[in-house]
Order: structure tokens, then C-alpha cells, then sequence
């Protein structure tokens, strides 16, 4: 039995090799073991979106992913779609729109609308709720998020 | 809560994934798409001991048409069955189900096979397997066996999978010229487990029903089929009578149970009303 699993996984375009309990998810791995701690953890069971990470292209909930499922995997957090300006637009509009408070979700609704937009570029306000059901957020109501949300597909549209 | 310490194999072929399975019994789990099996470890829910991957196994994620009927890999994700345009034509009832499963992120990872699998009495894809008359294609090493869905749920989170079988397909009737379609799900939140739902397809000609199939989640204790309403309804029309008849006839079918979202008597309530709307849709 492998208690331990060896994994090699670019994160962020680094290419990395670490030893990891088998039990250990993507978000705990990318928290605790790479120190990237744009991540977070909430529920812990699939329901509040905080984890969100993008792999091999795909947003995906950290909590319900291995770090040995991601060997060989090109895996992006909050910080490499940060340093790369892919989504600088967005993290402007949310603090423009009051998108944000406390932010503890915020990391996961920019990856959710990045993927949102990649896909549908002019979501209606409908789809746009639609997509970022699987997110929770305690503090805005939402409302600001799916107007910062809308405004960055106009802008991007033109 | 964090799981509990188990192992991990990942298996690059049927064949190593029953050696495992033979290897380590009743303390192995088969790991497919993740988003129920880890949402139940995290929860500590089950212990197994070992985890065998089969997110590796090559070819197990297809979707392609064979004669009369459309056969899904166990392993295509949901993301991939939602954008498939042979699904859209050929099963549409499954790619109206398919936006009410989860959310985008854990459909990006979730498999049909572990949907039917896992049986989640409130799921979506169980019950539109019942409505599509679709089987499913189980693997051992002592050979493959293919069983109607009609014959797989047998209980609360029970089916006829035997403990070294692997679901390795789901296969599905494609839809008739004269057939059409309706799925209606009613949740809290777009992406919840579903309070009720409803999945049909059957015939429509110059008006009448025939070989019409309702199929219920959140109804009861596995997905159920409204055998007595899809009687009544065979050779008739749409009229205020028959449809009256059918909704009464839904208790003899349904069983569902008081739960976080409501009473069993506001589900039946929401039954009849999902299953008349349904039956307007289609024989509009
Ligand atoms: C927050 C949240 C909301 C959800 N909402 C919905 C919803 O509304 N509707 C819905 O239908 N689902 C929902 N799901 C569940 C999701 O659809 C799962 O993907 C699905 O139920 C299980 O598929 P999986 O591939 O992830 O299986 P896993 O979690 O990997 O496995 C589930 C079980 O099935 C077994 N198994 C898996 N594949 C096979 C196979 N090929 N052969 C034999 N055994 C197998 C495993 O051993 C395990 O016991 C939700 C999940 C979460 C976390
Ligand atoms: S921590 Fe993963 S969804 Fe809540
Ligand atoms: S800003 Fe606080 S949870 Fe969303």
C-alpha cells in the first residue's frame, strides 16, 4: 500500500516534485506544503466553493481533489492568474463594484467568472447566477459580484 | 473535517484494478470523479483503507454511437456529456438533466458511472436512466454483464453493483422521431440535490400517449417509475380528466420522505404539480 505517493505537477508554470500523505487534497497541498494560501478552505465537503483551483484548464474544488490525482497535472491558484494579469480586470471590477468584504470567497468567484467568460463570453445576468451557484458568499449578497461580473464581459466584449 | 488516513493506487487498466479489488476486499473504494467519495471521507462518513483510482484507465471516458444506442463511457465526466453534440441529438433528455447536476466545478471532475453508482435517491442521472430505459454495463473478472436500470436501484444508496464489479458503461436507447421529452427538477439553490424531480420520455402521436416513462428523484428511497400514472396514460389523450387521474395515482408510486427541505405531503404535493406541467410539455 502507498501511504506516501511521489508527485511531480507544475503549479503556477513552476514544475514541482513533492512526497505527499496520500490523503492530503489539492488545496491543503497548495496551503500547507507550497505555501500559496490564496486558496481557502471552508466546508471542506464540496458546498462553498472557497477551494476553487484551476486544473489542466478546468476549475475544479480542491477539497474534493488528491494532490497524488493532480501528478502530472498543470495546476493555477489565485496567485498565478494573479502574477500572469489574466484576470486583472476582474479583481479591479470587484473592488470598484463592492464585490467584496471580508474576501474569504473572493478567490474562488474570480476563477469561477474566469472560466464563466472563457466559455460564454456574454453570459445574461441568469447565467451569470447560474455559473456561480456552487460559490457562497457570506458578506455582499451577491448582487455586486454578478454586476462586477457582467461589466468585465461588456469591457471585454468591446 | 479532514478524512482519515487511507492508501492510493491508481490503476492504469481494468485488469490491475481487479487484482486490486481481489487484493484488498471489503477495505478498498473505487475513486472515480471524487465529488461524492471525498465529500464522504472528509465527513468521515466511510473508512476504507485504500483508494483505487480509476481516473486513468484509458478509453473508459468516450462517448459514441453504436447502432440504435448512444453508450457512455463510466468515466466521461459531466462536463463532457453536457458539451457532447451526439448526447444533445440522440439523448437530449440527459443534456436537460445535466445543468441541474452540481455546479460547474464539481461537474468538471464528476462521472456518469459514479453518479449510477453512488445512487443518490435525489440525483438526477439515475432517474433519467429509468426514463431512457438505458443498462449498464458491469465488469468483473469473471466477465461482463449488462442489467436494465429498472433492475439496478434497489434501495437507499443500494444497487445490484456486486463488490468486484466495476461499472465500466451506461448504454442508452436513442430517442424515436415520435418520442419526446420533459425533465422538471425542483431545488433551493440551481445545482442542489433536487426536493423533487421528474424525468420523461415517451411516445406522442396524433395526440395519445404511449410507452410513456415518468421517472421520479427525491420521491422516495432510489429513483422510482410511476408505473400506475404511465398505465392510465397509455392511449389516451391530454385531457383535464386523465391528468387528474394520473396525479392521484402517484401515491400508489411515490413514497418520498420528510426531509430539511419539507414534509413527505409537500414533495407529493410538488409532484403532481411537476408531473402535470410535464405532461403539458410534451404533449404540446
Ligand atoms: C456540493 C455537491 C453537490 C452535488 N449535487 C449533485 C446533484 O445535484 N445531483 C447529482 O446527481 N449529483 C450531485 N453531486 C454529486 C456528483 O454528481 C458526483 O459526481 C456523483 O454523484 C458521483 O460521481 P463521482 O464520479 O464523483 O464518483 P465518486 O465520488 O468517485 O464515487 C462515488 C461512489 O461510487 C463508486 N464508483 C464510482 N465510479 C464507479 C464505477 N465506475 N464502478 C463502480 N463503482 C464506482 C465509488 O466507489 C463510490 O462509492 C454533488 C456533489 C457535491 C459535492
Ligand atoms: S472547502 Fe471546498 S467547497 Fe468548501
Ligand atoms: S466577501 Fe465575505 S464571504 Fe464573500
Amino acid at each position: 500500500m502507498n501511504d506516501n505517493i511521489n508527485i511531480s505537477l507544475t503549479v503556477n508554470g513552476q514544475k514541482i516534485s513533492r512526497n505527499v500523505a496520500a490523503r492530503t487534497n489539492l488545496v491543503d497541498f497548495v496551503r500547507y506544503e507550497l505555501e500559496l494560501t490564496g486558496s481557502h478552505v471552508g466546508c471542506e465537503h464540496g458546498v462553498c466553493g472557497a477551494c476553487t483551483i484551476r486544473v489542466d484548464g478546468s476549475i475544479v474544488r480542491g477539497c474534493l481533489m488528491l494532490a497524488a490525482q493532480a501528478d502530472g497535472s498543470k495546476v493555477e491558484t489565485i496567485e498565478g492568474l494573479s502574477d500572469s494579469n489574466e484576470i486583472t480586470d476582474l479583481q479591479n471590477e470587484f473592488h470598484n463594484s463592492n464585490a467584496l468584504q471580508c474576501g474569504f470567497c473572493t478567490p474562488g468567484f474570480l476563477l469561477t467568472a474566469q472560466e464563466l467568460l472563457e466559455n460564454n463570453p456574454s453570459p445574461s445576468r441568469n447565467e451569470i447566477r447560474e455559473f456561480i451557484s456552487g460559490n457562497y458568499c457570506r458578506c455582499t449578497g451577491y448582487q455586486a459580484i454578478v454586476d462586477a461580473i457582467e461589466k468585465v464581459a461588456k469591457k471585454r466584449n468591446n | 473535517m479532514k478524512s482519515p488516513p487511507f492508501s492510493y493506487i491508481r490503476a492504469e487498466s481494468l485488469e490491475q484494478a481487479f487484482d486490486l479489488i481481489d487484493q484488498y476486499g471489503e477495505e478498498a473504494r473505487i475513486l472515480a470523479g471524487g465529488q461524492s467519495l471525498m465529500a464522504t471521507l472528509n465527513m468521515r462518513l466511510s473508512t476504507p483503507k485504500i483508494l483505487i483510482d480509476i481516473n486513468k484507465i484509458g478509453g473508459m471516458d468516450q462517448i459514441k454511437l453504436d447502432n440504435d444506442k448512444i453508450v457512455v463511457g463510466a468515466l466521461a465526466r459531466h462536463t463532457k456529456v453536457a458539451n457532447s453534440s451526439d448526447i444533445k441529438k440522440y439523448a437530449p433528455l440527459v443534456s436537460k438533466a445535466l445543468p441541474h447536476i452540481a455546479h460547474q466545478a464539481i461537474r468538471n471532475r464528476g462521472t456518469f458511472g459514479g453518479s449510477i453508482a453512488f445512487a443518490d435517491p435525489a440525483a438526477e442521472l439515475p432517474a433519467v436512466s429509468l426514463a431512457l430505459e438505458a443498462s449498464f454495463v458491469l465488469q468483473s473478472r469473471n466477465g461482463i454483464r449488462t442489467l436494465p436500470a429498472k433492475d439496478f436501484f434497489l434501495g437507499l444508496f443500494d444497487t445490484a453493483l456486486k463488490k468486484d464489479e466495476i461499472i465500466i458503461a451506461i448504454e442508452i436507447p436513442i430517442i424515436k422521431d415520435d418520442e419526446n421529452y420533459s425533465f422538471m427538477e425542483l431545488s433551493r439553490r440551481q445545482g442542489d440535490y433536487a426536493i423533487i424531480g421528474i424525468a420523461a420520455q415517451g411516445n406522442i402521436k396524433s395526440g395519445i400517449f404511449s410507452n410513456m416513462r415518468l421517472a421520479y428523484f427525491g420521491a422516495g428511497d432510489r429513483p422510482l417509475i410511476a408505473q400506475n400514472a404511465i398505465n392510465i396514460l397509455e392511449g389516451e389523450r391530454h385531457t383535464a380528466e386523465v391528468i387528474k387521474a394520473v396525479e392521484e395515482s402517484l401515491s400508489l408510486d411515490l413514497d418520498p420522505m420528510d426531509d430539511l427541505n419539507g414534509p413527505a405531503s409537500m414533495k407529493m404535493h410538488l409532484a403532481r404539480v411537476i408531473t402535470s406541467r410535464t405532461l403539458a410539455e410534451i404533449s404540446a
